[in-house]
């Protein structure tokens, strides 16, 4: 089947975002295809490559990034939430005349449109609240 | 049927109590992080989930395991692995998340 | 299973506004989804349904009215919107002074709904 999840959860101040990892990776092991993973609301923070937590704990966002390259799984965080909590590319960075952009490797910022199409082109969407 | 899923304790939270008004026959409950603490045996919760014999009744392994509570879920909840997770999705038509 | 381009989607809106960003971002895929023309019914259940308390003025708080939000939804064609008798009750809400045009439901007839739905977006 093909599955998207959508995840709300900011990485490592809520559990959602490691729950729905460990999804993806059972769902790509069980033979599912992930269409999209949709970071919406705090889990845009999952998208920042500053993230730097301790050398023994779980580094999410790397994960994610694993599962991207590894699988071709398309990670996008919702353009609007993004900017609010201050994750940005280099073209919003120039657009808004900010110093610097902190957007990870493989993760793309785009419109709850990509939400939708992940909705109408998936078998099943699983959200993972915060 | 749906796959309702819960992720906040139902001692902190409503959710629980939500979802439960809202499950119709034969559909399916999975108990996740906090969730899961609804399944701890001898509690207001566990006989709820003890009435609601409508509902198939299942916690996340991961989760109960980290929060020391194998020895004491009730019985009647599954106690399902990561790949069940996924199983119990593609089984249901739908899944619907409360938290 | 479904995966023509059109999905019957049901937005369960259990979340008061103002609190969480959660009540503000949910209306924000209601009118995404509106855009791309799906078949969206939204369900206020819950503390969702302060969401359509009248007389809302967060002019205060210095964030936008979550009820000059929901009366958008109107210029997008969303009008199948349900709210929970239920949850109305528990919190003394009078059904006919609500701040937009919602029918009336109880909870088993929203969780008939949902059980009718392809997607639901619980928020």
């Amino acid at each position: 089947m093909q599955l998207s999840l959508l995840i709300l959860g900011s990485p490592y101040s809520s559990q959602s975002v490691a729950t729905a990892l460990r999804f993806a990776n059972a769902a790509i092991n069980s033979g599912h295809q992930l269409y999209r993973i949709f970071f919406y609301h705090d889990a845009v923070n999952c998208a920042n490559a500053l993230i730097t937590p301790p050398q023994d704990e779980q580094n999410i966002p790397e994960q994610w990034q694993q599962l991207a390259k590894e699988h071709n799984v398309d990670l996008v965080i919702c353009i609007a939430s993004a900017l609010k909590r201050g994750i940005i590319n280099d073209t919003e960075a120039k657009r808004y005349d900010k110093q610097a952009s902190n957007l990870a490797e493989n993760f793309e910022i785009s419109g709850l449109g990509q939400l939708v199409d992940a909705t109408i082109h998936s078998d099943r969407l699983i959200t993972f609240g915060p | 049927m749906i796959l309702h899923t819960i992720n906040k304790s139902p001692f902190d939270n409503h959710s629980f109590t939500e979802c439960l008004q809202h499950c119709q026959p034969n559909c399916s409950v999975l108990l996740i992080e906090d969730g899961v603490y609804a399944a701890q045996q001898k509690t207001t919760f566990s006989d709820i989930i003890s009435q609601r014999v409508d509902i198939n009744f299942y916690a996340l392994k991961a989760d109960i395991l980290a929060r020391g509570l194998e020895a004491t879920t009730l019985s009647s909840v599954t106690i399902i692995d990561d790949a069940g997770f996924v199983e119990l999705a593609v089984n249901h038509h739908t899944v619907q998340s409360w938290f | 299973m479904n995966t023509s381009s059109t999905k019957r989607m049901v937005l369960f809106c259990r979340k008061s506004p103002y609190g969480n960003a959660l009540a503000r971002e949910a209306l924000e895929i209601a009118l995404a989804t509106a855009v791309f023309e799906q078949d969206l019914a939204i369900i206020f259940s819950g503390d969702g349904v302060w969401q359509l308390q009248p007389q809302q003025n967060s002019a205060e708080i210095h964030v936008k009215s979550q009820q000059k939000l929901l009366a958008a939804f109107a210029m997008y064609d969303l009008n199948e919107i349900y709210v929970e008798q239920e949850a109305l009750e528990l919190r003394n809400i009078n059904h006919q002074e609500l701040s937009i045009a919602a029918t009336l439901i109880d909870r088993q007839k929203a969780a008939e709904l949902c059980n009718s739905a392809d997607i639901i977006l619980n928020f």
